[in-house]
């Protein structure tokens, strides 16, 4: 994007030049991260997690190339193969651990990404595309994951691809046939294990692709900021680089800091011990649970204990599963209310708590063994999640009275500090309207 | 004015609309989806189980050594089997049940081969997401109705393995099998 007062390329170096008129490749680039994309200049740390949300997939995806080069996709091995990678492999472990703790780290930071989006509004309108190219990225990352941790051939493994695929089994008529398709059999073999490499190399890439796609509808409209409120003029902007580019580049050394911390003293505490036992196809576990970032919709799908009409209760979990991410794609049609930023918003910021609350909740009843009270908690909890977007989000947003908002960005930052707010404000230069990026 | 003779144009249409070139639009965007739909298929196809996967082999069992009260779990076709002896405690127990409160109806006898009632064979696969169920290993847990119960999502079954509480929809499958010798049975 650019406003009308962003700073053009201008090449200065003879090479510069000629470049410029051939393949403009640093003007692409300074338009897209350099001093000619202004930005809104009240961001806080939270807008900090897209861009660590994007190092961790380059984490994964050198981490995971690297591990390519030594693993070996075939039931026979896979298990050793890792404890190879593990025991030979120059600095093997430390990539392994890397690879195991960076797929929770990026999970870890897509959510708060998520949750940062929800509380400032930034889904709603004109940044619903952007929103919906967020959630497919999500969707991939989690299929990605899943057939990731399979590949271990550990005993997690082996029967997480027996119930993930088993999930396709409870669609009517198709299912069967859907779950052979994806297992290559009748149940979790080497030709499983084998597509499963194939395609996790894969679409780590798709998702790199659908990221691009993610930032230039990002940077169609410009990025939202903590009051909500548009960009009305230069005021309300400092350019991306240096400013942003210096902040995130602090918050990476703080998100690195702790990563490292993680991955060299505790790599094994967001795993599970089960997944050390090699894959017996004879024996479940005692206490299966998927890995923690499953774990609330893990929750949801095991909620669904009783069939209703001539649904059964598998068919039940695995769609309300399914649609509790669905849901989100219709978030912007749902919440109506014309404020974007939950900082204006006195009944729906509590209620967004409440939503963390319960999403917090449902995490720890997925980690949990599917007893009570674990199983009642998780019903309860899964029927305020859906109220949430389909009952109280709309109501809210219709009934709500917000508070009034801040003529603009500079003036909203001003006040904080106390002083009066400029004359200047948007004087002349009227809403900026937003142009479609190079 | 003197009429002109030119040739028709393109967008010359016919009076009742349609052109002979629409019919060869038509035509050449249906052969180019067939052509697709043909080119897609085997990339889909070449997913489905080999042919080495489907020559599944039936196997021979040896139930000789199973005393009453015991099972024996074997693997066929990648998936565990389960092969129990019941006691008549737990025959009896399976037979008391009024068959029509079952969420999938299923008497013993209609689970077992005539004259074997006592042999209890099925696949050990959970119907729910596919777990295999505690209860055939020595002190495993056997859920609340004594059969077996499953760890993954708390899917309980009753001494004739048949689902009683939880969330599968259905009673442990039972797979193709026939004695041919009292103690000894063809699976497949």
């Amino acid at each position: 994007m650019s406003f009308p007062w962003a700073k053009h390329y201008q090449p200065t170096s003879d090479l510069g030049k000629y470049m410029d008129s051939r393949l403009p490749l640093p003007r692409f680039v300074h338009g897209a991260l350099g001093a000619g994309y202004p930005t809104p200049k009240n961001l806080n740390y939270f807008y900090n997690f897209g861009v660590l949300a994007g190092v961790a997939l380059v984490v994964q995806i050198i981490t995971g190339i690297i591990l390519g080069m030594h693993y070996a996709a075939n039931t026979t091995v896979a298990f050793d193969s890792v404890e190879h990678i593990m025991r030979d492999v120059s600095g093997g472990w430390m990539f392994r651990y890397m690879h195991a703790v960076g797929a929770s780290f990026f999970f870890a930071v897509v959510y708060i990404h998520i949750f940062r989006g929800l509380y400032y509004g930034s889904f709603k309108p004109p940044r619903e595309v952007l929103w919906m190219l967020g959630l497919v990225i999500f969707l991939l990352m989690m299929a990605t994951a899943f057939m990731g941790y399979v590949l271990v051939w550990g005993q997690m493994s082996f029967w997480g691809a027996a119930v993930i695929t088993g999930l396709f089994s409870a669609l009517p008529i198709v299912g069967e046939a859907i779950q052979t398709w994806l297992l290559g059999g009748f149940a979790p073999d080497n030709a499983t294990l084998n597509r499963f490499f194939s395609l996790h190399y894969l679409l780590p890439f798709v998702i790199f692709g659908v990221i691009i796609l993610h930032i230039w509808a990002l940077h169609i409209p410009g990025s939202n900021n903590p009051t909500g409120v548009d960009v009305k003029g230069p005021q309300d902007t400092v350019p991306f680089h240096p400013y942003y580019t210096a902040k995130d580049f602090f918050g990476l050394g703080v998100y690195l800091t702790i990563f490292a911390a993680v991955v060299f003293f505790a790599p094994n505490v967001l795993g599970e011990a089960d997944n050390y036992i090699p894959a017996n196809p004879l024996s479940t576990p005692a206490h299966i649970v998927p890995e923690w970032y499953f774990w609330p919709f893990y929750a949801i799908l095991r909620a669904f204990t009783t069939d209703l009409f001539f649904i059964p209760a598998k068919l039940l979990g695995v769609l309300a599963m399914f649609a509790a991410i669905l849901l989100l794609f219709f978030l912007p049609w749902l919440d109506t209310s014309p404020v974007r930023s939950n900082s204006y918003r006195p009944l729906n910021r509590i209620l967004f708590w409440v939503f963390v609350a319960v999403c917090l909740v449902l995490g720890v009843c997925g980690g949990k063994p599917a007893e009570e009270p674990w199983v009642r908690l998780s019903q309860i909890f899964t029927a305020y999640y859906f109220a949430h977007f389909l009952i109280i989000t709309p109501l809210v947003s219709r009934f709500e009275k917000t508070l009034p908002l801040p003529n603009s960005i500079s003036e909203a930052v001003l006040a904080k500090y106390g002083k009066p707010s400029p004359a200047a404000t948007a004087a002349g230069v009227g809403a900026a309207a937003p142009q479609p990026a190079e | 004015m003197a009429s002109e003779t030119r040739l028709p144009l393109d967008t010359d249409l016919p009076p009742d609309g349609e052109r002979r070139r629409d019919f060869l639009y038509v035509a050449t965007g249906a052969f180019a989806a067939v052509g697709a739909a043909a080119f897609v298929w085997p990339m889909i196809n070449q997913m489905n189980p080999s042919a080495d996967v489907r020559a599944m082999a039936s196997i021979d069992l040896d139930l000789a050594s199973v005393e009453p009260g015991q099972a024996i779990k074997v693997s066929w076709r990648g998936k565990p089997v389960f092969a129990r002896q019941l006691t008549p405690a737990e025959i009896q127990q399976a037979n008391a049940v009024n068959v029509s409160t079952l969420r999938d109806p299923q008497t013993l006898a209609e689970r077992t081969k005539p004259g074997s009632e006592k042999w209890l064979i099925t696949l050990g696969v959970c119907t729910h997401l596919g777990c295999v169920p505690l209860g055939a290993g020595q002190g495993e847990v056997r859920g609340d109705f004594g059969g077996y119960f499953c760890p993954c999502h708390g899917s309980h079954y009753d001494t004739a393995a048949r689902i009683r509480k939880g969330p599968a929809p259905k009673n442990l499958e039972v797979p193709q099998y026939a004695f041919k010798t009292p103690t000894s049975v063809t699976i497949g």
